[in-house]
């Protein structure tokens, strides 16, 4: 018996025996390494392939299949990873590998941040939440809903009287998302709302923010509706996904379920301007029926 | 939310005149947290006509009082009024198309049977309806089978080739079970004029069983040569349909190919009948076919047979735009709006959209590709483009990408709050198409895509 062997029979009786295994899957190697089959476009002696440059919608890894052009075509239609094929009983090395990259990639983009001068290159005033940095958002939830005094005065000064729609960009847990598709969507919004003779008022951009900073907002401006566009937290598919949060009367406390919800605002999903221009209609909808969330859907029969 | 739109085919054919009513189910397949995204989530069939002989005065025109009585009988049966009819679709098919008075029955009957019940007619929209009304369509999304679907009527022979679930190719031959007709006695009356030169088959002879054979296996040998079975010779040329595509299809040679039937002509492919118990070639022709290098291979017989245009024509008429789109000032159903299609990613728009909008007698519907998850400068530059470009009068825009709300409240900004505007998406529109628009559901509309170029050939 092998070292390898030796290990995974030991990970084995642990797991067995309802502990955590020391060996975790991502180490096993089998007996005897063999090279990687089915067609992943790299041939003996290529370097190691940048595994994040191949598109997971053409990677068809399953070995000996019955009708693989019926399952590439199926694959087209989804971001899933499908016919991944496997190593035992485990996932191959590739998709190991590719499913790590993309991990990290998510967790990079949480950790990233929304260019300094994007609030004054888009012509809106900067707030922060009472969160002092990127680590203290991630770890304190409360914290990323709530301003400080100075940054309420900030607020107070930026949004003249009481706005009947308060939109607020907010970074969340993608700064990508924002960065790709939050002007798009504001300004859709804005047009929208115009049309319907609605003020836009005064966009502000929050940094550190939940959604529930909206809330905030509420409570110092009083606005009628708040709409919330704040990045979601970071998907294996896509980092760039936004999503907006609508609130009739907000203020601390109030419950989620007032919370109309328009997600998944993305290049792959809906486009951001096309997504404006529907939040522009919700948002009159909201204003006209005097209630969002739950109690819109309600009142909609849907 | 689950709507519910009640949608009526009416096939007026070489042969038989039939109709059905069905009832569309449209829901939203979006979570509560998205963009809603409404689809035809089911088709049902309340009521089904018996099949009539479609009424003529003669050989050249249609009994336009009898059908209309016809019509309103079977209105009557169904228990459907008029005003409960949301969408559908009168189609006259086969050698019915070309009749002097054809276009003329068509407004008719159209307006006889409902506010939004669109006329068609043309051979390409009848092989698409006749597919999908006999599942070929389904069938191969299902299986991944590459099919083609032939609906072989009366007078004509609709082909579709399906790859995928999806229709790539349409084409039409003057092949059909009634272009010869007997008496009981096997008397020959009529000999159909798509047959010039190809059969001595005169008016008034007795027509032997084999005789009839001989025409029949030469019209099985013109389907063989369109499937792409057999070397294709004259025959195929002189028996495709003037004005479609020439055959065989592109995609058809050498591939594996599963065959569909449908049409009076499938009965009669399905199970030997009687030679002349309909009084013409059906039967013949149906062993023929059976017999034939088309069912040498793997063939299905549709999930309908003769109803399959109508059913198609019902229940497969109507398709959803996209779930966000704009509409201010319209008043609904617009009907036969010819699509003007555009680039719009070539320079000069504005002109170009002048140009070809008031070379039209009334207002067209500007088709446009789109542009694919935009910038909202993106759209702004496209609305400009089209304001400068769209003659007074209302602005119809239909993109294929997903976009149109956003421009057209960019339009409606630009042009103001009275005017008339449509902008929808997900819509795919050809030169030569007309377009259809019922009154929204919830967030989207119902559209129908047709044609209505009736044959001048023949």
């Amino acid at each position: 018996m092998n070292k390898q062997e030796l290990s995974a029979m030991v990970a084995r009786l642990l797991s067995e025996m309802g502990q955590e295994p020391m060996v975790k899957g991502g180490d096993y190697r089998p007996r005897s390494p063999g090279p990687e089959h089915g067609d992943t476009g790299y041939r003996e002696g290529d370097f190691v392939p940048d595994v994040t440059a191949l598109d997971l919608r053409k990677l068809y890894l399953t070995e000996d299949p019955a009708e693989p052009d019926r399952f590439r075509r199926l694959k087209e239609r989804t971001p899933a990873r499908l016919g991944c094929g496997k190593a035992g009983a485990r996932y191959k090395t590739l998709t190991m590998l590719r499913f790590r990259a993309d991990h990290a990639a998510a967790q990079d983009t949480v950790f990233s941040q929304v260019a300094e001068d994007f609030a004054a290159r888009n012509g809106m005033v900067e707030l922060k939440t009472r969160c002092r940095s990127k680590d203290e958002y991630l770890t304190r939830p409360d914290l990323g809903r709530s301003f400080d005094e100075e940054n309420k005065a900030k607020l107070r000064a930026a949004v003249p009287g009481t706005p009947r729609v308060q939109i607020v960009v907010g970074d969340g847990l993608s700064s990508a998302a924002i960065t790709a598709n939050a002007m798009d969507c504001l300004e859709a919004i804005r047009e929208g709302l115009k049309l319907r003779g609605i003020d836009a008022g005064t966009p502000v951009f929050v940094r550190y923010c939940r959604v529930g900073a909206g809330d905030a907002v509420g409570d110092v401006t009083g606005c009628e509706v708040v709409c919330v566009l704040v990045g979601e937290r970071p998907g294996l598919v896509t980092d760039k996904s936004m999503s907006a949060y609508i609130t009739y009367k907000p203020h601390t406390g109030v419950l989620e379920s007032s919370r109309t919800v328009v997600s998944n605002i993305h290049a792959q999903g809906t486009p951001a301007v096309e997504a404006g221009a529907h939040i522009a209609g919700l948002i009159g909808t909201i204003l006209e029926k005097k209630v969002s969330g739950v109690g819109l859907h309600l009142e909609a029969g849907a | 939310m689950a709507e519910k739109l009640t949608s009526v085919g009416l096939d007026i054919g070489t042969t038989s005149t039939q109709m059905i009513v069905s009832e569309l189910t449209i829901e939203n397949q979006a979570s509560s947290f998205a963009v809603p995204e409404l689809t035809i989530a089911d088709r049902k069939i309340l009521y089904r006509s018996p099949v009539h002989f479609t009424p003529l005065l003669d050989a050249q025109r249609m009994d336009a009082p009898a059908l209309g009585k016809l019509i309103r009988e079977e209105y009557e049966k169904a228990g459907l009024r008029r005003e409960d009819v949301d969408t559908g679709a009168v189609i006259i098919t086969g050698e019915t198309s070309r009749k002097e008075n054809a276009r003329a029955v068509l407004g008719e009957i159209a307006d006889l049977a409902g506010d939004f019940v669109v006329a068609a007619a043309g051979p390409d929209l009848e092989s698409v309806l006749a597919a999908k009304g006999a599942g070929a369509e389904s069938y191969s999304a299902q299986t991944g089978k590459t099919v083609l679907h032939m609906d072989i009527g009366g007078g004509t022979s609709n082909l579709a080739l399906i790859r995928e679930g999806k229709i790539t190719a349409t084409g039409c031959l003057n092949v059909g079970g009634r272009l010869v007709k007997l008496t009981k006695a096997g008397e020959v009356t009529y000999v159909s004029p798509v047959l010039n030169g190809l059969t001595d088959i005169r008016v008034g002879e007795v027509l032997t069983r084999d005789r009839a054979g001989e025409l029949c296996q030469m019209l099985t040998r013109a389907l063989e040569m369109a499937a792409g079975l057999r070397e294709k010779d004259t025959l195929l040329a002189a028996l495709t349909t003037g004005g479609t595509a020439a055959l065989p299809l592109p995609g058809t040679e050498g591939e594996k190919i599963t065959l569909s039937f449908s049409g009076g002509v499938a009965d009669c492919i399905a199970g030997e009948r009687y030679w002349q118990e309909f009084g013409d070639l059906g039967p013949t022709l149906g062993t023929c076919i059976r017999e034939s290098r088309l069912c040498r291979g793997e063939y299905r017989v549709g999930t309908e047979t003769i109803r399959a245009t109508v059913i198609g024509a019902g229940c497969h008429s109507a398709q959803l735009s996209g779930s966000t789109v704009y509409t201010q000032n319209i008043a609904f159903p617009l009907k036969n709006i010819p699509a003007v299609p555009l680039l719009d990613r070539e320079p000069g728009l504005g002109q170009r959209i002048q140009r070809a909008l008031t070379m039209q007698d009334g207002p067209g519907v500007l088709a446009l590709p789109g542009i694919q998850s935009p910038g909202y400068h993106e759209v702004t530059a496209l609305a400009e483009e089209i304001a400068v470009g769209i003659p007074e009068g209302p602005v119809y825009v239909c993109l294929e990408a997903d976009m149109a709300q956003a421009l057209g409240q960019s339009l409606a900004a630009r042009l103001g709050p009275q005017r008339p505007i449509l902008c929808l998406d997900r819509v795919k529109l050809t030169q030569g198409a007309y377009l259809d628009v019922a009154a929204p559901v919830g967030p989207a509309v119902p559209v129908v895509v047709k044609t209505l170029v009736l044959s001048t050939q023949g």
